[in-house]
């Protein structure tokens, strides 16, 4: 019985690694006192995937036309069988991602997190911070009410007040002088391909930096950062191997620490 | 094994200090100086040249103290060029000259192709929104829709080639008489020169709306007797030239440019105004090319953004 469970991993993870691969994800070590605090970047992601999915759906029925996006709405959230249920999601899935990524931020500004070496994940973090405020904005537009219309407008001109470049970000937004057709078609192609495309993009970095330098342990408990630099001066909580002047072989997951693990 | 903080056998090496920047005091003075140049270009220009001094100064001090350690590590010399040396060097490089040459030729066909589907891609996106912008000219009908000394309201087409709801634009028009022999209209948009909301007129609106079938596209045409305009967004506040008198917007209301053929009057282009003195045909206008709202038109900005290129 067991075998035949593990036949096709087996099979699978002879021609392509990606068992051990997942193995070493899932059972990494992390260091003590990692908490639910360090949950939130995971939620994130998991809203994050379920605007994706959501919005995939939503494509099917949705209408980027001037004359029938409104109509489309409409027919999605009245009509269609369950279309209530996924447009809800997808609505208010967005503020539950932008509210996760500022609690995901503040955690890691508050466990000083963004600190040497992961400044980088951080700065990559803004990237993504501004991204996904382009999404929740260009996704606004898309129901084309009069909530939506009056809205963007104010949002585009603001973006016109911005010193320089701020007519051309708005004439760039509207896709010219004014507000129309092409602004809507725009605004989809931005929400539904060019921003989510970039996100994954960034996030896929964001994750291979957090599993290559491993989490940061919070700033009370037995691995947190002591105020003297620690003896060998190599930061706490990064994996050992990475700030080491000699790589050696791959680094290996083993990480020593003061609660120290066995090599 | 408590404080085993170091590998086993790590002792015998030495360690490297992390690569990161020391302490350093001079990212705050240059955030300051940011902030201060930011504020300078909304408020005034001087003090955003002050701004933008600071942040040069301590953005280049945190510069130099976060270079320190690169700066400080002097370069190795070059090895003697003793004959053993260049030897050496020359059969590196003749070891492999094709796989040198395939190497360059490999990364330089893929950017040459990837040049060649990325720059027109990204022209297409960008380049549109910029080129090629006009305002049409719209028919608003007769003349006898607009008498003397009033104002009316009209609803119009402003782009023949786009559907109506999305193209769908307000003005207000009052015919002033005459000036000089020569026929004289105010044409204020709606436009709410804060973020753009639609401004709408103080005062009693007629009921009766005059539709006419320009060839631009249909016009409504209604009576109105306003005092000023106001904003339903932020409560911005204009007179009847449009100057404003209360809330946030940032200069007049914007107007539109005019002409009479044939016994119509046509709607040119809008263009931004700085404020206006006077009323009716002898109103003084300060105009400038129409920006966007929120933008201020009558100090340096007019010369910074080149606007339809
Ligand atoms: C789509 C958005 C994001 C996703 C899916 C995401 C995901 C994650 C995950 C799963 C982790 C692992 C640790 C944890 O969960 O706390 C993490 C860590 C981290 N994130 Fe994010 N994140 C996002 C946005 C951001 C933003 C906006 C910032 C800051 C500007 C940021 C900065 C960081 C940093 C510096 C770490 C390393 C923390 C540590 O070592 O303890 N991330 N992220
Ligand atoms: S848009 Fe008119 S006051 Fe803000």
């Amino acid at each position: 019985m067991e075998a035949l469970v593990l036949a096709p991993v087996n099979w699978l993870e002879e021609r392509s690694g990606i068992v051990g691969a997942i193995s070493y994800f899932l059972f990494r070590k992390v260091p003590r006192g990692t908490n639910w605090f360090h949950t939130l970047g995971s939620a994130t992601l998991t809203a994050f995937i379920v605007q994706l999915v959501t919005g995939v759906v939503l494509a099917m029925y949705y209408v980027p036309d001037p004359d029938r996006a409104w109509d489309s709405i409409n027919w999605i959230t009245n009509e269609l069988t369950l279309g209530w249920l996924v447009r809800g999601t997808h609505r208010w899935g967005a503020s539950v991602f932008i509210i996760l990524l500022f609690l995901h931020m503040g955690r890691v500004f508050l466990f000083g997190a963004y600190k040497y070496p992961r400044e980088l994940n951080w700065l990559i973090g803004v990237a993504i911070l501004l991204l996904a405020m382009l999404e929740g904005f260009t996704g606004y537009l898309l129901p084309w009410d009069q909530t939506a219309y009056w809205a963007t407008v104010v949002g585009i001109n603001i973006n016109a007040t911005a010193p320089i470049a701020g007519p051309f970000i708005a004439d760039f937004l509207r896709g010219g002088t004014e507000i129309g057709a092409d602004t809507l078609s725009r605004f989809y192609a931005m929400h539904m391909l060019l921003v989510p495309g970039a996100l994954i993009g960034l996030i896929t970095l964001h994750l291979y930096l957090v599993i290559r330098l491993g989490v940061t342990p919070p700033p009370w408990g037995e691995d947190a950062e002591p105020d003297e630099p620690s003896p060998n001066g190599r930061p706490r909580g990064a994996r050992e191997g990475l700030v080491d002047p000699k790589p050696r072989g791959n680094g290996g997951p083993a990480i020593t620490t003061r609660s120290g693990v066995e090599e | 094994m408590a404080d085993d903080l170091e590998r086993p056998g790590g002792d015998a090496e030495p360690e490297a200090p992390p690569h990161a920047a020391p302490p350093s005091i001079w990212p705050f003075a240059f955030a300051l100086g940011i902030a201060v140049a930011l504020i300078g270009l909304i408020i005034s220009w001087p003090i955003a040249a002050i701004g933008g001094a600071i942040a040069l100064v301590f953005g280049f001090l945190w510069i130099r103290d976060a270079t320190r350690e690169v700066r400080g590590t002097p370069s190795p010399a070059p090895p003697a060029r003793d004959d053993e040396a260049v030897e050496l060097e020359d059969e590196t490089a003749a070891r492999y000259p094709r796989s040198v040459f395939l190497e360059g030729a490999t990364l330089g066909i893929g950017a040459l192709i990837g040049g060649i589907v990325t720059v027109p891609a990204l022209g297409f996106a960008v380049l549109p929104a910029f080129v090629d912008q006009a305002y049409d000219a719209v028919d608003l009908g007769p003349l006898d829709n607009f008498p003397e000394g009033e104002w009316r309201i009209t609803k119009f087409k402003s782009v023949a080639d786009e559907p109506e709801d999305v193209s769908r634009r307000t003005a207000y028009v009052r015919n002033n008489g005459t000036l000089d022999g020569q026929a004289s209209f105010t044409i204020i948009s709606n436009r709410c020169v804060h973020l753009g909301c639609p401004v709408q007129p103080q005062g009693l609106t007629a009921e009766e709306v005059t539709e006419i079938d320009a060839e631009s596209g249909p016009v409504e045409i209604t009576a109105t007797e306003p005092s000023g305009f106001v904003c339903p967004c932020h409560g911005g506040a204009y007179d009847i030239e449009g100057n404003r008198t209360a809330g946030p917007p940032v200069r007049a209301l914007d107007r539109y440019a005019y002409s009479i053929m044939d016994g119509r009057l046509v709607l040119g282009e809008p263009y931004s105004v700085g404020s206006v003195e006077g009323e009716g045909a002898e109103a003084q206008i300060t105009a400038y090319k129409i920006a966007d709202p929120g933008v201020h038109v009558d100090g340096l900005e007019q010369y910074f953004y080149p606007y339809v290129p």
